[in-house]
């Protein structure tokens, strides 16, 4: 009964996936406007559905839960991390939209590119958003595996097979697929996680005492960081982590792809009003952590992502999980379709265009694209099949760390021209080294020496204490110091690169879109 | 496929630009409180079962729609 109503709920949004290239029809698919941005054109209904439906991702639905299952109060940071994360992207990415809107920008590394006449920097924002993106892509596939296992189905055939379907729909609707089966990914989860929080406290004798038995497991443990409230020495983790987490967000590609869709400034800023709805749902899903330790369930063998998966099987009635776990299995298909196409387009625009045929035309733009995304799907799969999920684990959080590290090309780029090309580029080599050094330096849990999380101890500097903080924040740190330091000194000595916007592009509401895309 | 509000704002000319970017200091608000761990770390009182750490928390939620709301509104252009 479960797997019946799984598979018939993926046969439908694969369907659905199919049918969106004559969704909203273009006169032609052969652009990258129209493949790689669904025609720039969607509005606030539809922009809400897919920003969330990629913001969300289905490994956030069972990492973050498994997380405040395993650590406690210290998985909660979702929280402040999307609270703060929206007033960021409308200080931040609607300046994006626009200036995008007014020269045809596609790619985050397109804008590095005419902000700072430089293809060097762009090319090192793009390989820096491809490297990221890639282990986030094949994390989706661990949030469909722990809906599987708990399933009780094991092996790689059906992640392949599903794969498959995604690369083919997505192949030929481009951004339009994502969009639409969006809509049936959010109603589902909103569905499941409402009768989640009424139906399954109700059954545990209310919020009161899940608080109090995680209260209790937290109690016993020998760990000194877990428990329900945070204390001396990981709080100043926990805010870092949150703002850094936002930082890093609105710098991954997939999210610059979503905004950059939209039709004009005023549906991101309704939509910065509007989604924090989905923050209200991932508070409510990550206690599900909580709600898992009150009802006794345990992991499926050592994956602790299974707790969802198994509280739903526990819990509800057969069919009922069925819906759920469609719904987390559905909701890795949004994001991976537009995480691969956010990658497909960084490499169609910064690295072909720019270094292997500066004549292409939109439509051979919009084929190599096409192409690309099958290609980091197949690259998906393979970290999957041929490594450790951990190891895929390990690089998504290296990935975040890594993405931050474009903050200053780019987010502060938005906002001035003050920092010089190569002082940029030096800034971004210091803060990648840094980071990968203090992610090395981090001992994890079950004895592991290396990449064992993101809290950096402040004792590996020198200092004595026990406090710790995110690494990625402490990274861009050393990268804005060294861009800054950098800058003072070519400033004058070494030619700056040319800069090819005007304050105005940064302010336009609905730029004339046509002459934007003639001007590239 | 429905599309509210798609046929408004015309754009507001004639507000000056000085009164929009204070609105924008607004957003400080949703960015700072959120980090201010002092607030929110403790357990009571508790409000429907839920300890202090996590209905706070959740309310925040609340100030970050109002402040861009508020911005959005005051701010349209």
């Amino acid at each position: 009964m479960t797997l019946a109503i799984f598979i018939g709920l993926f046969a439908l949004v694969s369907g659905l996936g199919f049918v969106a290239s004559r969704w909203r029809r273009p006169d032609t698919m052969a652009h990258l406007d129209e493949w790689g941005l669904g025609g720039r054109n969607f509005g606030t209904w539809i922009s809400w559905f897919l920003i969330g439906g990629d913001l969300y991702t289905a490994y956030t639905f069972v990492a973050v839960p498994a997380l405040v299952f395993g650590a406690g109060a210290m998985g909660f940071f979702a929280v402040p991390y999307t609270v703060v994360v929206y007033p960021l992207v409308f200080l931040v990415l609607i300046r994006l939209w626009s200036v995008s809107r007014e020269h045809g920008y596609v790619t985050p590394a397109d804008f590095v590119r005419g902000r700072f006449g430089s293809p060097g920097l762009a090319l090192a924002v793009a390989v820096t958003g491809i490297v990221a993106t890639m282990p986030y892509i094949a994390l989706q596939l661990v949030g469909i595996e722990a809906v599987l296992k708990s399933m009780g189905i094991t092996g790689h055939w059906p992640i392949i097979v599903a794969f498959g379907i995604l690369a083919a729909y997505t192949y030929q609707s481009g951004l339009r697929a994502p969009a639409l089966i969006a809509f049936v990914k959010d109603i589902l989860i909103y569905v499941v996680i409402l009768v989640a929080v009424i139906y399954i406290p109700s059954q545990l004798g209310g919020w009161g005492s899940i608080f109090d038995a995680a209260d209790a497991k937290f109690a016993k443990s020998p760990n000194p960081n877990d428990g329900i409230l945070l204390n001396a020495s990981n709080q100043l983790q926990y805010v870092t982590l949150a703002f850094g987490s936002a930082l890093a967000l609105f710098l991954y590609p997939h999210s610059v792809t979503g905004v950059l869709a939209a039709r004009d400034r005023n549906v991101i800023k309704r939509n910065m009003s509007a989604l924090p709805a989905y923050s209200l749902l991932l508070g409510l899903i990550a206690l599900l952590g909580y709600m898992a330790i009150a009802a006794d369930v345990g992991p499926v063998g050592k994956d602790s992502n299974t707790i969802v998966p198994q509280l739903f099987d526990k819990m509800f009635p057969d069919w009922f999980t069925g819906v759920a776990f469609a719904a987390i299995g559905i909701g890795a298909l949004v994001p991976a379709a537009i995480m691969s196409i956010a990658a497909a387009n960084l490499f169609t625009r910064n690295i072909y265009k720019e270094y292997l045929n500066r004549a292409a035309t939109p439509a051979q733009e919009a084929s190599v694209s096409k192409v690309t995304s099958l290609v980091v799907k197949v690259g998906a799969v393979l970290c999957i099949l041929l490594l450790e999920p951990q190891f895929s684990i390990d690089l998504q959080l290296i990935g975040g760390v890594i993405i931050l590290q474009t903050l200053p090309a780019v987010g502060l780029g938005l906002f001035t021209r003050w920092f010089h090309r190569a002082g940029l580029i030096a800034g971004w080599a210091a803060g990648l080294a840094a980071g990968l050094w203090m992610l090395y330096q981090i001992p994890g849990a079950n004895g592991r020496l290396h990449f064992g999380g993101s809290a950096f101890p402040l004792s590996q500097l020198g200092l004595d204490t026990k406090v710790t903080i995110y690494a990625g924040l402490l990274a861009v740190t050393v990268n804005l110091l060294v861009a800054a330091i950098a800058t003072l000194l070519l400033r004058g000595r070494v030619p700056d690169g040319a800069d090819a916007t005007e304050p105005a592009h940064y302010e336009e509401a609905a730029a004339t879109v046509s002459a934007g895309r003639a001007s590239r | 496929m429905p599309e509210p509000h798609s046929t408004e704002e015309p754009g507001t000319p004639g507000r000056s630009p000085g009164i929009r970017s204070q609105w924008g200091w607004l957003l400080a608000v949703p960015v700072i409180i959120p980090l201010l761990t002092f607030l929110y770390n403790g357990d009571g009182p508790r409000l429907l079962g839920f300890p202090r750490f996590y209905w706070l928390q959740l309310a925040f939620i609340a100030i970050g729609v109002t402040t861009t709301t508020i911005v959005y509104r005051r701010g349209r252009a």
